[in-house]
């Protein structure tokens, strides 16, 4: 039997970056994955660095990530190949516009600075290639992206060189209370721990429902597509306020494209299906913001599963039911950006039993 | 390198390679119309520069991408010529695409 | 083309055309799409065109495409040239570019005969121009009779390399070297295979007059030669090998290698067909039954692209699994499916007595397929080396698709056909486990690039 202080199920970006946080502070951490690091959704998604248009909840937190990105060298060891080139909401007319300025005004309620609202002439001066017919834009110039992969081994390898020890293929079967503290039967034989941690995204809801703590997860597939390599001509990160697009072109010159694109899913069987139809209204709406790039090639396409609540923020902090377990998945396809911040709440709620961040609204009790 | 045998009984078509006009029968790939011309490469890579030339011949492996009217990423071994046709080596990435990018 | 068939077959080689002939005029719908201008793959590549000299030259077994072709244009389906397949789904859904329009149509049954690639295998200096692969020397002599000039070293392993060697031979190219990788102790695991191949002892014939001819134009053959190296700075300027214990080095400007074929499975892997890797082959082919149904009901394989066979028991196999979906369609019995196969299962087994002596000797050794040079590019789309992909396993990214994840390898143009074999032979050698079914690169659609604008003409079939 395998024991350590917190077993931390599930090795996606979440569940390294708890490990890490976790281990800088002298934890001793085991975290076991039925696949491999980084198979589903923390290696699939798009990669987007983004404080832009997130609900109010995440705000706070947002911002915090966004600071520890800015500084990510000093915490991983590698710079995670980011760029920070900004963040764009489109609009195409007037009525977009008013709805990104209503956007602009509530978050500068809050009192917030990073989001603000640009005109036409600038948005040009940043993206000289886009279509003429757009008249302004929602902007956060600290966005950016990075490679989720990169980051994710970059979080696996300085959480090793503390002591953490990351196990493949390593399928939890059973959860049991054991005293205080937790024992798991995987395929691999049986870890025993003081403190559960569960950071399965898609699978969350099997997880929490094998602690008895059942929750409303959805399990859903994003589809990207990504281009050959472009001579480089843009730089932000672009979405639309009224249309589904995610669009950037990457340190290499591909383009990525998305925006909530959702595929078929058979989550028993982990098959995904690229619903091709949706893809085309996708190529479309690019083709419309960029009319240059009707003859540029797609060379791959593919769906990464993804949890989603109900109420498409994600589920971070304590068990309610029971002692010694934390949840903090349910990232609903934005995770990414908020993973260094999560992993430092996760970190001190487990040692310390409080965040310094306001993580109410994202109670496993909510609903 | 290579040579063309003569087929007398095919048409034959004007291709501009690289500015200049060669005859070229029907039926030829861009890629075997550019081998038979003595071009040796036939593009390079946008990852470190190095020259690339037709490896498969049959379309799978993407090493004999070239511009073609305009076009680049075209795969020369899987496109055939025609009368006019404008052929050219491709750099990296290849041009830039439209007046405003 | 209509939106559904009930009999789709995708690939005009040997056993899509067979295939096309026998379902036509039996009252089903049937297609064929296929990616060249004109029926014949890529082993009767030009076969209506081809001027009559240079089909002599090429000899009988290439002539042959002739009938099959004539035959294939005679009978009554819809022939869709020049068209792309992009994608193949469980559902048995179809997506084709046609005249730069994309579509998505249906059948009930669908027959991917896909064919076969040359097996890409990295080593020194493969990227250079001036390397290519033998049967890209072929396809340029069928299809435009373009050929060496100067002269050129043929390197490798296989029937394919002697028989490009012979037909250069025939047009007065000058054969530099044949430089044959195959190890004499192939030879020994060969001869328990042989009694059954001389069952088909035409090819062994075939064979020897091909050596003896080029033996007695002078053709230099060495065997068991290793550590085959090109070299030039932008273009190939000479071959280096081991013979014997010592160095040579050849000067040339033009070298073709040949490792062998494996089936192209880009098209069964993006449906989901379940796949095996096949020792003997060393490759990995669809699974299928006797019949050619893969582990997906209505997707049926034939030919090469179902496992390494060769054109003519392609051309068996495409008859006996159209003969299979028209059972499945209904439009034949049971009991007449079993007989108007019959002889085409003896015909294409009595094909096939030859492979497993052909497989044992000519088996690619591990030291070549797991290039141990680490400067080597093994994914030549997006430049990583075999060294990159060692130190990723090392670092415990330990299967072929984490190692792509982190280091682009397969993610270039090419969809990884180019490096998928070696990726994985160099990450099994390097985390000590066998190459597997699960290797492979998970399948990323679309199977062949698409523009955004033929991407977006799908919404016009709505």
């Amino acid at each position: 039997m395998m024991k350590t202080d917190v077993l931390i199920i599930g090795a996606g970006l979440i569940g390294a970056s708890t490990a890490l946080q976790l281990a800088m502070r002298g934890c001793r951490c085991i975290v076991i994955d039925k696949d491999s690091p980084g198979r589903h959704a923390s290696g699939a998604n798009a990669g987007g660095l983004r404080q832009l248009n997130r609900d109010p909840a995440e705000i706070p937190l947002t911002v915090e990530a966004a600071k520890m990105w800015r500084n990510i060298e000093a915490l991983v060891d590698s710079d995670c190949d980011i760029r920070f080139s900004g963040q764009l909401r489109l609009a195409e007319n007037q009525s977009d516009m008013d709805k990104l300025e209503q956007r602009a005004a509530m978050v500068r309620d809050m009192g917030y600075q990073h989001e603000e609202m640009i005109g036409k002439k600038e948005l040009y001066q940043l993206v000289p290639a886009l279509s003429p017919h757009c008249v302004g834009a929602l902007i956060c110039r600290e966005d950016g992206y990075g490679r989720p992969y990169h980051a994710l081994t970059a979080f696996r390898r300085k959480a090793e060189a503390l002591g953490v020890t990351f196990h493949s293929s390593t399928e939890a079967y059973t959860i049991e209370q054991e005293g205080e503290g937790w024992q798991v039967r995987t395929s691999q034989g049986t870890f025993s721990s003081q403190i559960l941690v569960n950071c399965t995204g898609a699978w969350a809801g099997q997880l929490a429902g094998l602690m008895n703590e059942p929750v409303s997860l959805t399990a859903k597939a994003l589809m990207l597509m990504v281009t050959e390599r472009l001579p480089h001509f843009v730089d932000p990160v672009m979405g639309a306020a009224s249309r589904k697009l995610s669009f950037k072109q990457m340190q290499n010159g591909t383009l990525i494209i998305g925006g909530a694109l959702i595929a078929k899913l058979d989550f028993a069987l982990e098959q995904t299906e690229i619903d091709w139809h949706q893809l085309a209204k996708s190529a479309n709406t690019v083709v419309d913001f960029f009319p240059q790039l009707k003859d540029v090639r797609i060379v791959r396409a593919w769906a990464g599963i993804e949890g989603f609540m109900p109420d498409n923020i994600p589920v971070i902090g304590a068990s309610q039911t029971m002692k010694n377990a934390y949840h903090a998945f349910g990232f609903s396809a934005h995770g990414f950006q908020l993973s260094p911040v999560v992993g430092r709440i996760m970190a001190q709620l487990i040692l310390e039993g409080r965040s310094e961040l306001p993580i109410e609204p994202f109670s496993i009790g909510r609903f | 390198m290579f040579k063309q045998l003569p087929n007398d009984a095919a048409e034959k078509v004007e291709v501009i390679l690289n500015q200049q006009t060669v005859l070229v029968p029907l039926g030829t790939t861009v890629a075997a119309m550019a081998l038979a011309q003595g071009l040796r490469a036939t593009r390079t890579t946008p990852v470190s520069g190095a020259k690339r030339a037709p490896f498969c011949m049959m379309g799978v492996c993407y090493d004999c991408l070239m511009i073609i009217d305009g076009q680049a990423n075209q795969r020369a071994c899987a496109t055939y010529v025609r009368q006019g046709m404008q052929v050219e080596t491709q750099q990296g990435v290849g041009p830039l695409l439209g007046d405003v990018l | 083309m209509k939106n559904h068939y009930q009999l789709l077959i995708i690939g005009g080689g040997p056993a899509g055309l067979a295939a096309a002939v026998t379902a036509a005029n039996q009252g089903v719908s049937c297609a064929l799409l296929d990616e060249q201008p004109a029926p014949g793959g890529q082993i009767y590549r030009s076969i209506e065109s081809v001027p009559e000299q240079r089909a002599q030259t090429l000899g009988a077994e290439y002539r042959r495409g002739k009938e099959l072709a004539a035959a294939f244009r005679e009978c009554n389906v819809d022939y869709f040239s020049e068209t792309r397949v992009w994608s193949l789904n469980r559902e048995r859904e179809v997506g084709v570019l046609h005249k730069d329009k994309s579509k998505i149509i249906t059948a009930d049954q669908i027959l991917v005969a896909s064919g076969a690639i040359e097996r890409p295998v990295p080593f020194p200096g493969w990227t250079l121009p001036g390397v290519m692969q033998a049967g890209a020397g072929q396809i340029l002599f069928k299809s435009a009779g373009v050929i060496p000039d100067d002269g050129v070293v043929l390197a490798g392993s296989g029937p394919l390399l002697l028989l490009l060697a012979w037909q250069y031979m025939q047009v007065g190219v000058e054969i530099k070297a044949m430089l044959d990788v195959t190890p004499l102790s192939n030879n020994l695991l060969a001869m328990p295979k042989l009694p059954k191949a001389l069952l088909a002892h035409h090819y062994l014939t075939k064979g020897l007059v091909y050596q003896r001819d080029l033996k007695r134009a002078g053709v230099v053959t060495k065997i068991a030669v290793s550590d085959l190296r090109a070299e030039g700075e932008d273009n190939l300027h000479a071959v280096c090998y081991r013979h014997l214990g010592r160095e040579h080095r050849i000067e040339t400007d033009l070298l073709m290698t040949h490792f062998g074929v494996i089936p192209h499975i880009w098209l069964t892997q993006a449906a989901g067909c379940k796949h095996q890797w096949d020792k003997s082959q060393q490759c990995w082919r669809p699974q299928h039954d006797k019949w050619g149904n893969t582990s997906i009901e209505g997707i049926l394989v034939a030919g090469d692209g179902a496992g390494i066979n060769g054109a003519k028991s392609a051309e068996h196999a495409g008859r006996l699994v159209a003969l299979q979906a028209l059972f499945a369609l209904g439009v034949l019995s049971q009991e007449e499916r079993n007989k108007q196969s019959a002889n085409e299962r003896k015909c294409m087994q009595s094909e096939r007595h030859i492979r497993p002596f052909l497989e044992a000797y000519f088996a690619i050794p591990q030291t070549i397929l797991a290039t141990p040079d680490k400067d080597t590019i093994v994914c030549r789309c997006e430049e990583i080396t075999a060294g990159q992909i060692r130190e990723a396993v090392a670092n415990s990214h330990a299967d072929s698709n984490q190692v792509k994840y982190l280091s682009r390898c397969g993610m270039g143009a090419c969809q990884g056909r180019q490096c998928a074999n070696a990726v994985a032979h160099i990450v099994a050698d390097a985390g000590g486990q066998p190459v597997s079914a699960k290797s492979h690169f998970r399948g990323r659609p679309p199977v062949a690039p698409l523009t955004l604008q033929q991407l977006a003409s799908l919404e016009e079939q709505r």
